[in-house]
């Protein structure tokens, strides 16, 4: 990689994280909205933790690996959004009429995307921390979490600019946010998968792969260092990254059109 | 003969799938550093025509060569000799205008110290430097169209392709920029390949016109050569009384053809030229017409296209709103059809 495609890759991250930080709109509801949920879920469901073997006595810690998909999510809006605005109004046209290859302008779109995830993650553990919440897995635990919630931001920024790429329509990248709320409510978000009582819902849950990437980061927070879950979590937001990846990949060149 | 900061088009063609050609087999020639007015309704095949110029749309058939370097086989070559400022400034409203020249001299991989110097220059350049820490989106449209001219100009590129650029300007802005333009072809060398639907800005600012209709080219030539084709001035007359319309036009048509006037008056295209006005007034006279007001006007651009196409360019321009929007819609679908090797 030469110093051109750095330098670009550079600039085109710079703009995502600029012009997010500059719609509060986009940016507030990404770090206001979980926490707010994670205020509501703690207090209102604290006494499920009595549950029999239930994983911890803090709803709180518990509910903390939740905000880490709400963030995903918005990384998909955030991205996707920004994408499709730029396909409708011909900036895109603009970048492509420069020397910009797909694959920088998707990495630096991607760049935008991580920093704006680290960010999420920042702030989610911070206020965690600050509510009372646990570590098990101590500090090291915490830069996992980071890592994880890294993945999280390029595959599902991915998917939001897979989407946006294919309609060039922020309203159709916007629509898939309640696509992905039924994912996340039909997983383990607010109950261990082994208490769920009803059979289609744990059924659901045990397919659902959002289930196993919040589990990762759960078992980080309540049991300390569990091989199994962090793989399970690490390895489908991998899949999740690289298939997204190639689509967005693909739909960049096809849609970043020139001779 | 290839022209290494010219265009040359030979038989150019846009089919779009269930429509109809974009572009019908346009040939032309630009020279170096020549101001080239596509002149043309909506939907004529303009735009369509520019992307095809700027690498942003393949050709269905016939060739294109801009810079010395075919449009189809050596994409890369063509765009690093190319500016453009496409139909509606693609700009970020988040950005402020110095945020959008750091990118745009970034991505055409300026060092940084040119980076900066050329930043400033060009945005002193277009009357930017107060304005460029301020957000885009708080722009005029003005003042957006002079970012996107900057941002067209950053790797010094020798042929320039402006679509449309004025449309939906107030007068100011619009003088503004053809001024700019006009001192790039000048001062640079830039040849500049403009598209336009305004007659006055293609007289104003075009070395050449080609008029596109249909997509196809129906006229080309200086706007000078183009007029003196047509020939005949055309004579417009508003009478005293309004009563007397009906008999003033009986008496001009004495004259010449009947061409397109004000509501309360009456005009024609003088088959004897400037010299038959003093007839005119005599006849008028002779049939005790009384005159409130009386012009002789010289061909327009706007009479060569009524020659070329039996229409007035505002006419054709109605006529065209929908299959305008049709083109666009054929636009974007075909840019996301295409797959091709970045």
């Amino acid at each position: 990689m030469n110093r051109t495609t750095l330098l670009q890759i550079g600039h085109v991250a710079r703009r995502s994280v600029l012009r997010t930080a500059r719609q509060p709109a986009q940016i507030v509801p990404a770090l206001i909205f979980p926490m707010f949920l994670l205020a509501v879920n703690s207090s209102g469901l604290q006494r499920a933790t009595s549950l029999p073997h239930f994983p911890t006595h803090s709803f709180l810690t518990f509910a903390l690996a939740i905000p880490f998909m709400q963030g995903a999510l918005f990384s998909v809006m955030n991205a996707g959004t920004d994408l499709a605005r730029d396909v409708e109004t011909g900036f895109l046209n603009r970048l492509a009429l420069t020397p910009l290859s797909s694959a920088s302008l998707l990495t630096g779109l991607l760049g935008g995307a991580l920093v704006l995830g680290i960010v999420q993650a920042v702030v989610y553990l911070t206020v965690g921390v600050a509510a009372g919440a646990s570590f098990a897995a101590g500090f090291p635990g915490v830069l996992v979490i980071v890592a994880l919630s890294m993945l999280l931001a390029i595959g599902f920024g991915c998917i939001g600019l897979f989407v946006a790429l294919r309609t060039g329509s922020g309203e159709a990248v916007q629509s898939m946010f309640p696509v992905f709320f039924v994912f996340l409510f039909l997983s383990s978000m607010n109950l261990p998968r082994n208490l769920i009582q009803t059979d289609w819902f744990r059924e659901v849950a045990t397919y659902n792969p959002v289930s196993y990437l919040i589990e990762a980061i759960r078992s980080l927070l309540i049991k300390g260092w569990d091989g199994e879950a962090l793989a399970l979590g690490f390895g489908i937001a991998g899949v999740i990254a690289v298939v997204a990846m190639v689509a967005a990949s693909t739909s960049m060149r096809t849609r970043l059109v020139r001779t | 003969m290839t022209q290494p900061e010219g265009i040359e088009v030979e038989g150019l063609v846009r089919e779009f799938r269930k429509g109809p050609r974009a572009v019908d087999g346009i040939d032309l020639e630009v020279a170096p550093g020549e101001i080239y007015g596509f002149l043309g309704p909506n939907g004529a095949g303009k735009s369509t025509t520019v992307l095809v110029l700027t690498t942003l749309l393949p050709p269905t058939s016939g060739t294109a060569r801009v810079a010395g370097y075919d449009v189809v086989r050596q994409g890369p070559d063509v765009r690093a000799r190319i500016g453009a400022a496409l139909q509606e400034a693609a700009l970020d409203p988040f950005l402020t205008g110095a945020d959008h020249m750091r990118l745009q001299t970034a991505m055409h991989g300026l060092p940084k110290a040119d980076r900066i110097a050329r930043s400033r220059e060009l945005l002193a350049r277009v009357g930017l430097t107060e304005a460029a820490d301020r957000k885009v989106g708080g722009y005029s449209g003005g003042m957006k169209r002079r970012l996107d001219l900057a941002l067209a100009l950053v790797h010094r590129p020798k042929i320039l392709f402006l679509d449309e650029p004025t449309t939906g300007l107030d007068v100011q802005s619009r003088t503004a920029l053809w001024d700019d333009v006009a001192r790039l072809a000048r001062d640079d060398g830039v040849t500049v390949f403009l598209t336009t639907q305004y007659l006055e800005e293609a007289d104003a600012l075009a070395d050449r016109v080609g008029i596109i209709d249909h997509g196809r080219l129906v006229a080309e030539g200086t706007p000078a050569d183009l007029k003196a084709q047509i020939g005949q001035p055309t004579v417009e007359a508003i009478p005293g009384d309004a009563r007397d319309l009906d008999r003033l036009a009986v008496v001009l048509e004495r004259f010449g053809e009947r061409a397109g006037a004000a509501p309360r008056g009456a005009s024609v295209r003088l088959r004897g030229g400037e010299s038959d006005l003093a007839e005119v007034v005599r006849a008028l006279d002779a049939e005790g017409i009384a005159v409130e007001h009386l012009q002789l006007h010289a061909p327009s651009l706007d009479d060569v296209f009524l020659t070329k196409t039996g229409r007035s360019l505002e006419g054709a321009g109605a006529e065209h709103d929908e299959e305008a929007e049709g083109e666009q819609a054929e636009d974007n679908r075909a840019q996301s059809e295409t797959t091709v090797a970045v």
